[in-house]
């Protein structure tokens, strides 16, 4: 089976520091990829490369098989690649329908609509007047995923879901991504609570310092593998005074 | 590495202010310096007269460098110091003070002025502040020309300098125009060497840094501003003493501003002499167009935009890359100890 | 009734302000940028209408029709060349290349035009005046100005609320990144509001040249005015820049009452007393400033 999307040997330096660090992974259609890690781990800086956001030093990531590194990131919605950033970023002078009409400015043709998104998240039609620093945080996490569902991707990027949203916003955002997997679009989903991204995950890989430091099936790895890649080195055997290299 | 390895690396180090060429400088200033002070008895009147008029470019040129290049300010309003300057030494010598000692009270009263302006301003960034310092100006401009004992809108004589001849005035207006140049560029220098001038580095670098690490980066924005507001006036004292027919519409005239950014600019932003080269071509400039009226600020405008856009350091910054040499270093130079874990390498 | 007087005629300019500071508004809302030069470029388009038009066999009074979709396309393309290195520098440097091509554009004007002042001809429509009561003035011309600005406001704040690429307009000055992760080529957007821009200031320039006389130097003063209006009314609001622009008109009609002298000072005091107090404006947002 070919893959969806390719990530080889990436390198991505913030100025002098390298945040990601000779990073390769595959995802395949229809796979919902974790990436979990602590903060600072180039987990952000990864997936803004994937879409644009950010230049890579060299490497490359391959979509369907074409190389789109070179491409700008609106370039890269059109080729099926959607953002849902960390923090949300929603526009805030508008409201919560145009929010969703920007994110289909450039979209592809596809199941989602703006009147599916108002299917799957039922809430939403009676207030899409209302401006959007009026929602709760929650339901802005809501309209920052439809808005670039919107775009009908080929995969969709989460970046951060869970951070600042109270547990039981949290477990029903994530129970929205069997749906939208079901409908064809690949996930990769980065996340600091490991147990949330391992939990909704076909696969996962933890990233310690901007290097891959675990990858695996949620079956396959034990929670003392995932402690030991996420902080890099277990916690029980640390020495003080010792630094790991 | 661990802890001992890294202190034993820092005692191989050796942290010094300049290299090499500054030695070129002290030695060739000192020529220089003493040929400038005689220069009003040496070369014809004309030179003199330009080499007044670049002096009082290169104050204004190095004041506004020193707010945009190191504090970060891009202000198009400094001309209202050059006038306020040029208009407190009308003041004084109306009230019979001898016109050259109005420079210096020029400075302090330019400088005390600044004061409330820098807690309207200093709260502002960017294009806003830039826009706010030209209304000051403008302000500066309208309000000045109501005042009916400073001449109002027509302008008035600076008094106090008819006793003397026009070549004693050439000779003493050219001594203190070279004076406050001298005064201003090295005072310059040694602030730029002080703490202040580490500080100033360290907030052009990275503000939020700097003030995690305790500088109070609005209280040095304000030294700089009065400063500079200071500079800008002793400037304006000095012009007003060459002209001396002085009226508001050429003192606070935005020309002032557009020379000061454009020579800056050319020169090289962030360096000291950056304003003093771009002075140079600057009059270089003028003296070949001198009859083509608008054409030098069409072209030095030109080549400012061309600079910014494409070698933003300017012809000093772009020198000092190449050559790595500094005629008025404010920076520190680390090297290696020569002996210890290799040959000595120079790094800054 | 010479309070009335004030505040009529500070309206009519104010309309004026008004259409010439929206596109100055509207660049420093979507790309963050100010433009010292925008006061330049009405003065061009006024000499543009008065010496090249006519070389059409257009009458001056609808040079307009000819002169301002020409400075939307400029301004796309001063965008997209100019403009946009400066911002991929950092705004340090926008400030400095726009100062600098204002400073060599009004040169330039003066060299190829002198400073003697320039009028745009509309025959004796510029002289005649509405006589209400037969105690005010209003000339007709200022009255046109006026409307010619409501209309300007009202079509762009429709195209901004209603229109896809209005609505892509203002994700970009909301949140350019996130504008990009929408699809939005921010590049293209930032070249339609600068077209928008110039094409506004243009318009503004040829009604100040029916107006009054113009010369190489007064986009400056202009640019002033322009700046203070949308200080005033607020960074970020349209309608905000209208009322900003009137509040200044009849500042400076309030000085001028007393003396002529203080009228462009009043307005500038205005301005400092809006900065010292409430300085993101009577209807702009708190963070617009920094």
């Amino acid at each position: 089976m070919s893959q969806l999307l390719e990530v080889n040997s990436l390198y991505v330096h913030h100025g002098q520091l390298c945040a990601v660090d000779d990073v390769s992974f595959t995802l395949p259609e229809g796979e919902i990829l974790a990436i979990v890690g602590a903060n600072g781990a180039g987990k952000s800086t990864l997936l803004r490369t994937i879409a644009g956001l950010q230049h890579q030093t060299s490497g490359s990531i391959v979509l369907g098989g074409d190389d789109i590194g070179k491409l700008t990131p609106n370039r890269r919605v059109r080729r099926g690649i959607s953002l849902v950033p960390e923090g949300r970023r929603l526009f805030a002078s508008m409201t919560l329908e145009e929010n969703l009409l920007v994110g289909a400015s450039h979209a592809n043709d596809g199941p989602f609509t703006v009147k599916r998104i108002y299917e799957l998240f039922e809430w939403m039609p009676a207030r899409r007047k209302q401006s959007v620093w009026q929602l709760s945080g929650g339901e802005q996490q809501a309209v920052a995923i439809g808005r670039a569902l919107v775009a009908n991707p080929r995969i969709l990027l989460l970046d951060e879901l869970s951070l600042g949203l109270a547990p039981i916003v949290v477990e029903k955002i994530y129970a929205l991504i069997p749906e939208i997997v079901a409908h064809g679009v690949s996930i990769l989903v980065v996340e600091q609570d490991v147990a949330q991204g391992v939990s909704v995950a076909d696969r996962v890989l933890c990233l310690l310092e901007g290097k891959t430091s675990l990858v695996g099936t949620p079956s396959e790895l034990t929670a003392q593998q995932i402690d030991r890649a996420y902080f890099g080195t277990d916690l029980a055997s640390s020495a003080p005074g010792a630094l790991s290299t | 590495m661990t802890v001992s390895d890294a202190t034993t690396e820092l005692l191989t180090l050796d942290v010094r202010r300049s290299n090499h060429s500054a030695w070129f400088t002290s030695s060739g200033a000192l020529v220089l310096i003493a040929f400038l002070s005689v220069a009003p008895w040496v070369v014809p009147a004309e030179f003199a007269t330009t080499l007044m008029n670049f002096y009082i470019l290169v104050i204004m040129a190095t004041m506004w460098n020193l707010l945009a290049g190191y504090a970060g300010m891009v202000s198009i309003g400094q001309q209202a110091f050059v006038g306020l300057g040029a208009y407190a030494t009308l003041y004084f010598a109306l009230k019979g003070v001898n016109p050259f000692i109005t420079i210096p009270l020029a400075a302090v009263v330019c400088g005390l002025l600044a004061v409330p302006i820098t807690y309207l301003l200093l709260r502002l960034r960017g294009g806003y502040f830039a826009i706010a310092t030209w209304v000051v100006a403008d302000t500066a401009l309208l309000y000045i020309g109501t005042i009916a004992l400073l001449g109002g809108g027509t302008g008035r004589l600076v008094p106090g300098l008819q006793n003397l001849t026009p070549a004693q005035t050439a000779h003493y207006s050219y001594l203190a125009a070279w004076a406050v140049a001298l005064i201003v560029v090295g005072g310059t220098y040694f602030l730029l060497r002080s703490r202040l001038g580490l500080v100033l580095a360290s907030i052009r670098d990275n503000e939020v840094a700097a003030r995690s690490a305790g500088v109070n980066v609005r209280a040095a924005r304000r030294t700089i501003f009065i400063i500079a507001a200071a500079g800008c006036g002793a400037a304006g004292a000095v012009l007003a003493i060459s002209q001396p027919f002085i009226q508001p519409s050429s003192v606070f005239s935005l020309q002032w501003a557009a020379e000061m950014l454009f020579v800056s600019m050319i020169g090289g932003l962030g360096t000291i002499e950056g304003p003093i080269i771009g002075a140079i071509i600057f009059f270089a400039l003028q003296q070949s167009l001198q009859q083509d009226g608008a054409w030098y600020l069409i072209i030095f405008g030109t080549l400012a935009v061309v600079v910014a856009l494409w070698q933003p350091r300017g012809i000093w910054g772009a020198f000092r890359d190449r050559f790595n040499a500094d005629l008025l270093p404010v920076g520190y130079n680390v090297k290696k100890r020569a002996g210890v874990n290799g040959p000595p390498s120079n790094e800054q | 009734m010479t309070w009335l007087n004030i505040l009529i005629q500070g309206a009519l300019i104010g309309g004026f302000y008004a259409l010439f500071a929206c596109g100055l508004s509207l660049m420093f809302g979507v790309l963050k940028v100010i433009n010292l030069a925008h006061g330049d470029m009405a003065v061009v388009a006024g000499y543009v209408a008065v010496f090249l038009t006519p070389h059409l066999h257009i009458p001056e009074i609808w040079s307009f029709l000819i002169v301002v979709p020409i400075f939307g396309a400029l301004g796309y393309v001063v965008q997209r060349t100019l403009i946009q290195k400066s911002i991929d520098r950092d705004p340090f440097t926008t400030l400095l290349v726009t100062f600098g091509l204002s400073v060599v554009i009004e040169n330039l004007l003066l060299e190829a035009y002198s400073a003697n002042g320039q009028t745009v001809n509309i025959g004796s429509l510029g002289y005649e005046s509405w006589h209400p009561g037969s105690i005010f003035y209003i000339s007709y011309v200022s009255l046109g100005v006026l409307g010619a600005a409501v209309l300007v406001l009202l079509i762009l704040q429709l195209f901004l609320s209603r229109t896809s690429t209005g609505r892509l307009i203002r994700a970009v000055a909301d949140d350019r990144e996130a504008a990009q992760m929408s699809g939005a080529n921010y590049r293209h957007i930032f070249g339609i509001a600068a077209a928008i821009a110039f094409a506004t200031v243009a318009l503004a320039g040829i009604a100040y040249g029916m107006m009054t006389q113009f010369a190489p130097t007064s986009g400056g003063v202009n640019l002033l005015f322009a700046f203070e209006a949308v200080v005033i009314g607020g960074i970020g609001s349209l309608w905000g820049t209208l009322i900003g622009g009137i509040a200044l008109g009849i500042a400076q009609q309030f000085g001028a009452h007393f003396n002529v002298e203080y009228q462009i000072l009043a307005g500038n005091v205005l301005f400092l007393i809006v900065l010292a107090i409430r300085p993101q404006g009577l209807f702009g947002r708190k963070t617009a400033l920094s």
